[in-house]
Order: C-alpha cells, then structure tokens, then sequence
C-alpha cells in the first residue's frame, strides 16, 4: 500500500513523430499539422493558401475551381453507397462549395491483384450512375495494380474541374459576427453506416450513408443570395473540424445550439452505446452554409424545398471571438467549446 | 431517447440547481470517482450552473489513465511477438508506455487492433487459428465481467490461440485510499452507475460509516449528476453518511449476480500498481490458476525490468483530486492532446482531456 503521493508519474510519450500515424489522416489537428508543418510552407502560393476545398483560379476571364481527392473506404460497398459513388459526390461536392459548377472529372484506380472482375464492374456502373445524377463527365484516368497487400482491394483517386459562372464569391474573409450559419439536415450518418457495416459488432441498423451530391442544392442557393459568405461539407472530423475549420480561417467565434443539430435516433443511439461523439463522426451528403443575417430565411426555406436540404435549420451564428472558437449551448443551457477533433475518433471511414 | 433525454432536460436541470441552493449552508468538496461521470460535468459545464460552495473534485475513474506503465509496455513487447495480434479498446492504444504508444508500435510493424468488446478478440481467434490473438483486458468492475466471459468463451470454444493480458482493477480499494490520504479533502463522494450496476452497492456501506463520507450512486447524463450532488449535499448538510442510490434505473444493491459470479469464477484478487497513485492492496484482478493457459502474462516471455521515468506530469495528484488539470503549468500549453505529457490528456475519459476539450479557456503558448 503507498500512503505517499506520487508526483512524477507518467513517462514523457513521443513528442514529434517520425512516422505518419492514421490519425495524421482523420481530417482534425493531426492531419492541419501535417499540411501546416509540411506541405503550405514547401508549395506555398497565392491559390494554395486560399485552403479552399477547391482551389479557385482564372483563365482568359473564366473563373474556375480545381480539386482532388483519394478514396480507401472500408468496406467498399456500405448501406446507402459504395466506394465508387462516394468517389464521385466527394469530388462534386469539393466544387460545389467553392460555389463552383461541376464539369469534368478524372478517375484513377489503384487495384489489388487478386480483385474480382465482377466488383470492378460494379463500381464501374455506380460511377456511371453517379456521373449522370451528379452531372458531370469522366474525361480522364489511369490504372494501376499493385501486387497482393500493397493496397486494400481497391482506392480511387478523383479530380475535378468546375467553372463558377457568377459573380458570387465564396471566401472565408467575408464571414463576419453576425452571419448565420446552416446546416442541411441530421449528422453522422455516413460514419456510423460504415462502422456498423465492418460488422464489428452485432447491431442491426437502418442506418444508411448519406452520399450525395451537393451541387444541386447549392445551385438553388446561389441563385436565390447573392450573400452566401461560405460553404463547407463536413465529411471527416465531422461537424466539428468542419465549423472549427471556417472558424479559424474567417477569424470568427462561432455559437451553435446543441437543440438545433438534428441526429437520428438511432445514429444517437449507437454514438451513446460507443461512446463516440455525433459531432465527429463523418457525413458525405450535408452541407454548411454561413449566409448574412439579412438572407438567412430566404436561403433556409430555399434549401427546405430541396430533397437534400429538407431537414436545414439555423444551428447557430458568427460571433466576435479573439480565440476563433466554436462555443456550443448545451440543451441544459451552459455554454461549451466544440474543439475540433484530436486524433481519430473512428477508423479510417472514408 | 428513452431514458436519456429525460435526464438532459433544461427544466428539471434548473429545478434541481435550486432545490441545492435552498438546502446549501456550507462549503462541501464532492468527488466523482467515474472518468464518464468528469466528462459529463464537463462537456455540459455543470460548474457554471453549480453554486460556488461546491466544490467537485474529479477521481480516478479513467481506466485507461490507472493502467499501469508496466502493463502497457508488456502489452508493447507481446505486439511484436511472432505471430501476435495484439487486440484493446481504442484509447488505450494510444497511451504511452515507458517510450511510446501501442498504436505507435503498430506505425513500426506490430499487428495491433482496436476492437470494441472482447467477443471481437474471440472472433478473430477463431478467424485466424494461426494467429495468437492477445486481449489486453483494462478496466473496472464495469469490464472485468466481459473480460471472464471471453475466458470461459474460449474454453468452451476449445480455442488454444486467445490469451488475456490481464490488468483489470477494482475501485473500493481505491476509495478507501483517497479518504485515507491527508492530501485529499473529500467530503462526500458519487459513486459509478456502471460500476454499481455490476457490483452493487453493499461494499460502499462500511466505507462510508468508517470515514464518515456520503456516498451516492450515482448516472451519467447531467440531472443524474445534479441529482447526485443534491443527495450528496442533502445527507453533509443534515450530518448524514448513508450509501444512496440515484441511479435505481440501473443499479440493485445486490448488482448483477451472474455478472459477479462469472467474475469470481474466472479471477482472484491481487495488490496491484495503479498508475500515479502506486500499489494498492486487493485492488486488482488476476487470472486464476486453472485459466492460467490463457493468461498472456504466463504462456509469454516477458521482460518486467522497466523504471518509470520522472516527468513533469502532475498526473497522480490529478487522478486523486488533489490538483484540477488547470492546476497544472504545463495544461493547455506544453501538454495537449496532439502532445500528451500522460494518460488523463490522451484518454478521451480523462480529466486533463476533458478539460482540455470542453474547457472554457484556451491557453496559448
């Protein structure tokens, strides 16, 4: 027995690390490190620092939008979607934050030897699919197969191009105290599909992802304001990194109200019995629109009429904050930060 | 949701709060023992609608942060045996032992794998009958009986490659070691819905009379805590030491007496090291003789030579309530989740975490 206190009681852990962990990958700080740490400082330019979703740029007085995207989901097919769908809508919905129209995309596979011909295919028609409801075109690719246990079964890579054909212009310095910020329907359910759907335990859900396209809604948007200060779909690190994210680049404080953030039932249901926090875990069909106070109704019920933004509520607004913090109203009506997430709350999902 | 969100309802919150003013004279210091419980207090800042003559002291409820440094570096040295897939619950893997984590130990070549339950460790023993799949067990009461069913599981599976790294603790013990150290000034104290639940409440009984503290068990969504603290508050106030039970939804006096036989029947009590607070006596769980195949500790080569290393790390005081995390010089500055000096900031039911992440202040460097 020890009645004495013992002050120096945990070692020192690793401080930097020499080597890539999957957190660095889980879309919160691990993954802003490595991109702040390595890659801004080495390539830094005007169109880089933006940090958009989508890099915006002007040729011969057409804007544009430009951006890429890897996909290693497991499992590849998952209620409400699949890893070829998902390629396509995470690239469309890249360009349509930006405000932009999506056009042409390119497809690049890197295959697992030993894959089945019948799954290829299968992917193969739900990108088609996924072109045609998304509208947009493959014009390009590339193929590569790795030898057995060099890659999971199969990863896809998407870039996309679209052409902003307004004059609107979606940018984080625009956000200012005030703005209200909205959010399309209910979170988590693309993470927590995926994570009942690796059958690590037996739970039977009908929780399906929310893949979708984003371009449509946001389309009805722009056309109705001409005051949409900045868009953003909260895919990895959830709501959170995602608020957290426009937060730090507008220079803003953010509050939000824990009332408002609609969840399904059942997806509550499984975060509670999992200990994870909604709030983190991934969506991949949701979209944040930070819009004046002035357009905020018109943009809501615009979005309402949408099949994709039924479910939009105003969950908060911009607040003057010298931090740039996230404070969240509880529902016993204290006052929280949402910190954006700190290594990875699920594996890796999509 | 049945039976949680009437626990977080706004209304019933303030009515609780002013049912604790009305009956509050003097200044109490109440500690929650359960990790859960901290971040619940925590992530809904009960401590902003609380009057200031409470005090609430956070224990070491974190089973990821009582874990010895022992026990991770042995579960570190079992990953890179051959042929080991070394299996534990998500934080847990990302605590770091004498040099550096389980999951960094995977980023170098060890087969390690989170896994949600025990039944998960089963599985992929009887997937990869080649493999020798180790589950490193922590935790409380709350754990310890999933742990024994896995064992007894495995037996009648007739599996021969699923061994448990044992490390489960028990927390009376640890109770008992707080009221009795002079550091600590606890006046009354909530005790763990989930441990409870298990195990009941009778051993809380003898505690409470011998130091004279109240002892409430207590749940986990924000009235339950309320709620607990006003029962709390209510015997201090009236000079009552009683064992009360607010989480009767969930907990009989007696707990669950399958859970705690199957328990009894698999492990033995032992004197085990915690983490920041050292060894204390009957306070851990060990595998009985005739499981001992599946013990990991005995069928493997271990080496157990490890000394901890002195560190600026206040965590021991912390995890006894001694010090809060923002007590601490290095909180929020040079230890961060990204750069945890220890377990309280890394474990998602830590202290330190909790108030990192929920906290009302940032501190920059």
């Amino acid at each position: 027995m020890n009645e004495q206190i013992n002050i120096n009681s945990c070692p020192v852990p690793q401080t930097e690390y020499d080597r890539i962990l999957m957190a660095h990958g889980g879309g919160g700080k691990f993954s802003k490190n490595l991109l702040e740490q390595y890659i801004y400082p080495l390539f830094d330019n005007e169109i880089l620092s933006q940090k958009h979703d989508s890099a915006i740029f002007e040729i011969s007085n057409t804007k544009f939008a430009f951006t890429t995207d890897s996909f290693v989901v497991n499992p590849i097919y998952f209620p409400g979607g699949d890893i070829g769908k998902l390629a396509v809508y995470g690239t469309v919905n890249d360009l349509s934050v930006a405000g932009a129209k999506p056009v042409f995309i390119s497809l690049s596979f890197i295959i697992e030897e030993g894959f089945p011909i019948e799954d290829f295919k299968k992917i193969l028609l739900s990108i088609k699919q996924a072109t045609e409801i998304a509208d947009v075109k493959i014009i390009t690719g590339d193929t590569k197969v790795v030898e057995k246990g060099s890659c999971d079964k199969i990863f896809i890579n998407t870039t996309g191009i679209g052409i902003i054909e307004n004059q609107i212009e979606i940018n984080p310095s625009k956000c200012k105290a005030g703005d209200k910020i909205i959010l399309s329907g209910s979170i988590g359910e693309h993470g927590i599909s995926i994570l009942v759907s690796r059958n690590n335990f037996e739970l039977e859900t009908n929780i399906e992802s929310d893949t979708a396209p984003l371009n449509s809604l946001v389309e009805k948007i722009i056309n109705v304001s001409k005051n949409i200060h900045m868009m953003r779909d909260p895919t990895r690190g959830g709501l959170s990194s995602c608020l957290n994210e426009i937060a730090q680049s507008a220079k803003v404080g953010m509050l939000i109200y824990e009332d408002k953030i609609r969840i399904r039932e059942d997806v509550k249901s499984i975060c509670e019995l999992l200990g994870l926090d909604p709030l983190y875990v991934a969506n991949e069909g949701k979209l944040v629109v930070i819009v004046d106070s002035k357009d905020a109704d018109l943009v809501l019920n615009t979005m309402r009429q949408h099949p994709l933004g039924k479910d939009s509520q105003i969950i908060g607004e911009l607040i003057e904050d010298q931090f740039n913090l996230v404070y969240m109203k509880t529902i016993i009506g204290t006052t929280r930060i949402v910190d954006m997430i700190s290594g990875e709350q699920l594996p890796r999902i999509c | 949701m049945k039976f949680i969100d009437e626990y977080r309802n706004a209304d019933d919150s303030k009515r609780i709060v002013d049912k604790i003013k009305n009956i509050l004279r003097h200044n109490w210091y109440i500690m929650e023992i359960c990790g859960g419980q901290t971040h619940t207090i925590l992530k809904y800042r009960l401590e902003e609608i609380l009057p200031e003559k409470i005090t609430l002291l956070h224990g070491p409820g974190c089973p990821v942060c009582v874990t010895s440094v022992e026990f991770i570096d042995k579960a570190i040295q079992l990953s890179f045996h051959k042929d080991v897939i070394l299996t534990s619950y998500g934080d847990m893997l990302r605590v770091p032992g004498t040099k550096y984590s389980l999951l960094y130990s995977k980023s170098i070549g060890a087969n390690v794998k989170t896994i949600y339950s025990p039944i998960d460790a089963l599985k992929l023993a009887k997937d990869y009958p080649d493999k020798k799949i180790i589950f490193f067990a922590i935790g409380f009461e709350t754990t310890a009986p999933a742990t024994a069913s896995s064992i007894i599981q495995a037996r009648k599976m007739g599996l021969k490659n699923f061994f448990v790294l044992c490390a489960h603790v028990l927390v009376p013990p640890a109770i008992e070691i707080l009221l009795k150290s002079q550091l600590t000034k606890i006046d009354g104290i909530i005790a763990a819905g989930h441990v409870c639940t298990v195990m009941g409440f009778k051993e809380y009984i003898p505690i409470a009379k011998k130091y004279k503290v109240p002892i409430v068990v207590t749940g986990f969504e924000p009235n339950d805590l309320l709620l607990g603290i006003f029962m709390t508050v209510k015997q201090l106030e009236e000079g009552r030491y009683d064992v009360e039970n607010q989480y009767k939804r969930a907990v009989r006096e007696e707990g669950n007496m399958s859970a705690k036989k199957i328990m009894f029947d698999v492990f033995e009590v032992v004197d085990r090291k915690w983490r920041g607070i050292g060894f204390i006596n009957n306070s851990g769980l060990k595998i009985k003789k005739e499981f001992e195949d599946m013990d990991a500790e005995k069928v493997f080569s271990l080496n157990t030579q490890i000394d901890e290393i002195d560190t600026e790390c206040i965590a021991g005081l912390i995890l006894q309530g001694i010090k809060k995390p923002v007590d601490c010089l290095n909180f929020a500055r040079k230890c961060t989740p990204e750069n945890p000096l220890g377990a309280p900031m890394v474990s998602s039911e830590g202290s330190c975490n909790a108030y990192y992440k929920f906290g009302s202040v940032k501190i920059n460097n």
